[in-house]
């Protein structure tokens, strides 16, 4: 499928032949349909992303607002932690861009501060999970055997524990939602996904020639382990950390709804909405910008997603010439 | 396969037991339940509050009290919870999955015929601007918020009810009216008043992924070599479609979904709480906020083993649907 999406971006682009591969063109090249690209795996996954026009524009969206959110508070007048204004629950102006709730609180600050802590929170979830799932998949797929069903089997446990279970007890009580906690129970969950996923694609790379290359020339296992099978599932785990950033903050603001995720004073996308939600049609800015932001971050993460599979999808190893 | 199947659930009994007593530890060691008695005035008399400490077996050590716990399941005794005095806690559950499953199987239904639909012409029509429409729509139901969204159609029921029906047309609390009207049609009306919100929002947000992937893998038979050849041998296109590529292109959605569906058993929690319907979501949020430990961990235990179940039945349901696959 992704394949063919190539091929059709590539008529449709430029409209032109693109004539792959660095050296100089020897007799009958071009003659034949396919050429194997002499490409890195970097730069063929960069150019085929960039192609992916929606992937793209994401791309540009989602850093444009990451750095609305953290570099506007500095020369924003109003704080989240700041006294609140005494303008009560106006509409959105140029004073207020966003309004203000009924204690005269800045919704701009506010929703700001929120996507901030939303990024942070989703960006330590992808990272952490995608990092402890990919290395103890990849052991787990590498050793098989008894090591395999002892990992597979404690990670089957993590996975049938709630999350809100997990949430309410830790986060309530050992930290009062802190950023970093939030994101360590929810990436603390969510790792055995990626495990399980990576596991899968180790077990098959494992029987490669180049991996019985490394072995005679006597490469120990975490060599082998961090030096190819990682590298090569890197497609893979790529996709899976933007699929779980979406994830990480869909999960946290919906904690933050609950009331088991970030706690005020300070605040989350989440827990904006949670506030505004009797406000839908009466005060219907402190509903629908925090939800539009969430909305328009997890939607460009998952269009970027989507860009990132086109990208390294292991069928588009050929192209077109 | 039957060797294969009684082999899984031996596997799962140990499982369910090491997840279970993590739960029990985690919720049994952060909050005390009777710390609810503390400064209420008039003070609750010292009997009182140590007659509820044995009542809730606070008296013994915890893995002690895991053990009985499990002991007294095997019995039919789910333990004692710390609100619902007099209840018991397996009717309670059961009574609650009720709920869930009344509250899910509609909107369920509607979101695998939908998925199918919409993947089916999607990969048939790839990149028309058919395909591109409901991808996009797909991607946006994929990242809504499932709270916002049910906030949202709440909100927007009540509006509704208020400023165009001038009556309660959307019913946005609950799973039933408090009392229950009379007769039999009455009734039928008021539990479908109360189910439409609540299936829009869990349909819409589980039909997006499930389509996406019915039109990736009918994408991927629509490319195999059998459906050219059916082609070739010259039976209709709708002919080849329906019974060849749409036969084989069901087989992966259905592991799929079953293994979502058993997950949300467990309680579409936002959904319930925001709706305010008495389900196992809400039974779980609940068992949590007052720090009753054995009405989370039977929802714990009553949960995981759908999830295992289900499992297990799609990995048989994908062998008996593609005769290649074998479990020995």
């Amino acid at each position: 499928m992704s394949e063919r999406s190539d091929l059709l971006h590539d008529t449709s682009s430029s409209g032109q032949t693109v004539v792959l591969g660095g050296g100089p063109a020897g007799p009958g090249r071009g003659d034949r349909e396919f050429e194997v690209a002499e490409r890195s795996q970097w730069r063929m996954a960069r150019r085929r992303f960039f192609r992916h026009r929606l992937a793209a524009l994401s791309l540009f969206v989602f850093i444009l607002l990451a750095l609305v959110a953290f570099v506007t508070p500095y020369f924003w007048k109003w704080k989240y932690n700041s006294d609140p204004s005494f303008d009560f629950s106006v509409s959105p102006s140029w004073s207020h861009p966003f309004g203000t709730d009924d204690t005269g609180n800045d919704m701009f600050a506010f929703v700001l501060r929120g996507t901030q802590q939303s990024l942070k929170i989703a960006l330590f979830i992808a990272l952490f999970s995608t990092g402890v799932g990919a290395v103890y998949g990849a052991v787990s797929g590498f050793y098989k055997g008894w090591t395999d069903s002892l990992l597979m089997r404690f990670a089957d446990v993590v996975l049938t524990l709630p999350i809100y279970v997990v949430a309410a007890v830790l986060g309530a009580n050992v930290g009062g939602g802190t950023w970093w906690l939030i994101g360590l129970i929810v990436g603390g969950l969510l790792w055995a996904y990626v495990a399980r996923v990576v596991r899968g694609t180790v077990l098959s790379l494992r029987e490669k020639d180049y991996v019985e290359a490394a072995r005679a020339l006597g490469a120990s296992d975490w060599r082998i382990i961090s030096r190819h099978l990682l590298p090569n599932a890197m497609g893979v785990i790529i996709v899976n950390a933007t699929v779980l950033m979406a994830t990480g903050i869909l999960t946290e603001t919906a904690l933050s709804f609950i009331g088991f995720g970030v706690q005020p004073p300070d605040t989350s996308l989440g827990l904006l909405v949670n506030q505004g939600q009797t406000a839908v049609f009466t005060r219907p800015w402190l509903f629908w910008i925090p939800g539009i932001f969430i909305i328009v971050i997890v939607l460009t993460v998952n269009f970027i997603g989507d860009g990132l599979r086109d990208a390294f999808d292991p069928q588009q190893t050929r192209v077109r010439s | 396969m039957l060797v294969y199947t009684i082999r899984r659930l031996l596997v799962t009994i140990p499982l369910l037991i090491v997840s279970s007593f993590i739960v029990f530890v985690m919720e049994a060691s952060t909050g005390n339940p009777l710390d609810a008695y503390v400064g209420h005035n008039p003070p609750y008399s010292a009997a009182f509050l140590h007659a509820e400490k044995i009542r809730l077996h606070l008296d013994q050590p915890m893995v002690e009290r895991y053990v009985n716990w499990l002991i007294g399941i095997l019995h039919g005794d789910w333990g004692p919870s710390v609100v619902d005095r007099h209840g018991v806690i397996r009717e309670q559950l059961f009574q609650r999955l009720g709920v869930t499953v009344r509250l899910i199987f509609v909107a369920m239904v509607l979101a695998v015929v939908l998925a199918i639909i919409v993947g089916v012409i999607s990969a048939v029509k790839q990149y028309s601007f058919l395909d591109y429409t409901f991808t996009f729509t797909g991607f946006l139901f994929l990242s809504l918020p499932v709270f916002w969204f049910a906030i949202l159609l709440k909100e927007g029921g009540i509006w509704l009810n208020t400023n165009v029906f001038g009556q309660r047309v959307f019913d946005t609390i609950g799973e039933a009216s408090i009392p229950p009207p009379h007769g039999f049609g009455s009734v039928l009306l008021d539990d479908f008043g109360h189910l439409v919100l609540p299936t829009i929002v869990l349909a819409m947000t589980s039909y997006a992924a499930w389509s996406r992937f019915q039109r990736g893998s009918m994408l991927e038979v629509l490319g195999s070599d059998y459906i050219r050849l059916a082609r070739a041998k010259g039976l209709s296109r709708r002919r080849v479609m329906v019974r060849h590529a749409l036969r084989t292109a069901l087989i992966p959605l259905t592991t799929v979904t079953a293994l979502d569906i058993a997950s949300i058993l467990g309680g579409a929690v936002i959904t319930e709480t925001i709706f305010q319907w008495h389900g196992m979501g809400e039974y779980l949020l609940s068992g949590i906020r007052n720090h009753d430990v054995y009405p989370v961990a039977g929802w714990l235990l009553v949960s995981a083993a759908f999830v295992i179940l289900f499992n297990l039945l799609a990995d048989l349901l994908y062998a008996v649907l593609d005769p290649r696959i074998r479990y020995e």
